[in-house]
């Protein structure tokens, strides 16, 4: 046992030396941050009667409404997903399992974003039984029945895509998941912000995605230290 | 043990008349016009047939009670020749009663089914799919918009395929989750099914209907006191099937008039 330990000793400082070496900082000060904002006249989100799903009507004091362009003060648009779609390094997909809650009748959050193969989980939080959907095209498409109280369904998708999700069971239900080939996205808040933080310096392509307004993407170039400002502007029609 | 089972038939049907004659198990309160019909045609089917019932099973219980197997293993030497007359009578006697019942009947049908609606009737548009009703109103002007199935978008609320940015009459279109309409109002339906085959079945109302895909299937039905009734599905459409319904809000026309301006889009 005592022979064992001496001889691993120094396995064991190279481990850690190795591990030094990797966490060692990289040059990535840089980052990119912008505002998204539309102009023209958007949709306006409507009222969701969930009168027949009383054990979800019940937890909405005031009725929920569609999430299609959720805008804030300011022509401000929630829920873009920006990320890099060329120019990063690849990377190892993230093992932190993102989660997806069925709550309410709703879908939390309504835009989720993933990286390409790693975990999702998704919730049952009420007491009537779902059916989610992701309408994927490029991944398996798939549909799974979840009564209240089961454990939560687990999946990845291995391609990046933005699907859509809607419950076989609740038709007004939709939501998105959002799967990145990058760990190098953000989804803009009710502001309109966003940031993408830790870039190694370099031509990065950004590009914003959004449910209703299509995508955009601009070219940044990003130093050694600053952040870059991107701004998208889509436009809205009303209908 | 012959005599024992003869006792059990009496019982049994005794019970069970009396079960409807209490009306222990019974349809809920009617509440549309053509209702009172329903129920007449359901009662007199319900004495018609229960008479025959009744007096059918005490007849056997009568005939196992006298003529039951003695233990005496004796073959049965005259069934089934000896009581042809009977039978013909029987037959002729069970099949005049059916077709009576139908024909009179067939007026309180043809007044659902066969009658065209009042043409002062408020018309609702009715889309099921899997698993839920949504009705549209024509709006202030009048008009339904056209349909396009391709423009079906449920997450955004675009239950029916409409195309308000090219078609005016679409905009003002009010859909709804839950059927709202006014009391003692002509109420035409026109039924279309998004998917599968469902029906549209108010026991209140006496009415039961199927949507089919790809038809347009026209309903009319007048309610005549304030109610909130469910409405549900009763042709096995799917995993949901069981949580298929939406309600009906029998209101003033005041109430409803201002329901309409409540939920105009």
């Amino acid at each position: 046992m005592r022979t064992r330990l001496i001889t691993s000793l120094p396995l064991l400082a190279l481990a850690v030396s190795a591990m030094g070496a990797l966490s060692a900082p990289v040059k990535t000060a840089g980052g990119v941050s912008g505002t998204i904002t539309f102009t023209g006249t958007p949709p306006r989100m409507r009222p969701i009667d969930m009168s027949k799903e009383p054990s979800c009507a019940s937890q909405h004091p005031t009725p929920v409404m569609t999430e299609t362009v959720m805008a804030g003060a300011g022509n401000t648009v929630q829920n873009v997903v920006v990320y890099i779609s060329a120019g990063d390094q690849a990377g190892a997909a993230a093992a932190q399992p993102v989660r997806y809650d069925q709550k309410g009748c709703q879908y939390v959050p309504h835009v989720l974003v993933m990286q390409v193969g790693q975990p999702l989980e998704i919730y049952n939080n009420d007491q009537t039984s779902h059916n989610i959907h992701p309408l994927a095209t490029i991944n398996p498409e798939w549909n799974k029945s979840q009564p209240p109280g089961t454990p939560p369904i687990k999946a990845t998708y291995a391609k990046p895509e933005f699907i859509t999700v809607k419950c076989n069971v609740h038709p007004w239900m939709h939501g998105y998941f959002a799967v990145l080939a990058t760990s190098h996205y953000a989804i803009s808040g009710n502001d309109g912000k966003f940031s993408l933080a830790g870039l190694a310096p370099g031509k990065y392509t950004i590009t914003a995605w959004h449910e209703k307004f299509g995508t955009q993407s601009q070219e940044v170039t990003v130093s050694a230290s600053g952040t870059v400002t991107a701004n998208f502007v889509f436009k809205a029609l009303p209908y | 043990m012959g005599r024992l089972f003869a006792v059990v038939l009496a019982v049994i049907t005794i019970v069970s008349a009396a079960i409807f004659i209490a009306r222990i198990w019974w349809l809920p309160p009617d509440i549309s016009v053509l209702g009172v019909g329903i129920d007449h045609q359901m009662t007199e089917t319900m004495i018609a047939s229960g008479v025959l019932f009744v007096v059918c099973q005490l007849v056997l219980a009568m005939f196992v009670w006298q003529y039951g197997d003695a233990g005496d293993a004796r073959p049965i030497k005259t069934f089934p020749g000896g009581a042809t007359p009977m039978v013909v009578i029987a037959t002729i006697l069970v099949s005049a009663e059916i077709l009576v019942l139908t024909l009179v009947g067939t007026k309180v049908w043809g007044g659902i089914f066969l009658s065209p609606p009042d043409p002062s009737a408020l018309h609702i548009d009715v889309q099921a799919e899997q698993f839920a009703y949504y009705f549209r109103y024509p709006g202030p002007d009048g008009k339904f918009g056209a349909i396009h199935p391709e423009l079906i978008d449920d997450g955004n609320g675009n239950f029916f395929g409409l195309d308000p940015a090219n078609d005016t009459a679409a905009r003002d279109d009010i859909v709804s989750a839950s059927l709202v309409i006014p009391v003692n109002k002509p109420i035409l339906l026109t039924l279309h099914s998004k998917d599968v085959g469902h029906a549209f079945y108010v026991p209140e109302l006496r009415i039961q209907q199927d949507f089919v895909p790809g038809l347009v299937i026209p309903l009319h039905f007048t309610a005549t006191r304030l109610a909130k009734e469910e409405i549900v599905c009763t042709q096995l459409c799917g995993l949901g099937h069981y949580n298929m319904r939406a309600y009906l809000e029998v209101e003033s026309l005041g109430q409803f008039q201002q329901w309409l301006k409540d939920h105009a889009p």
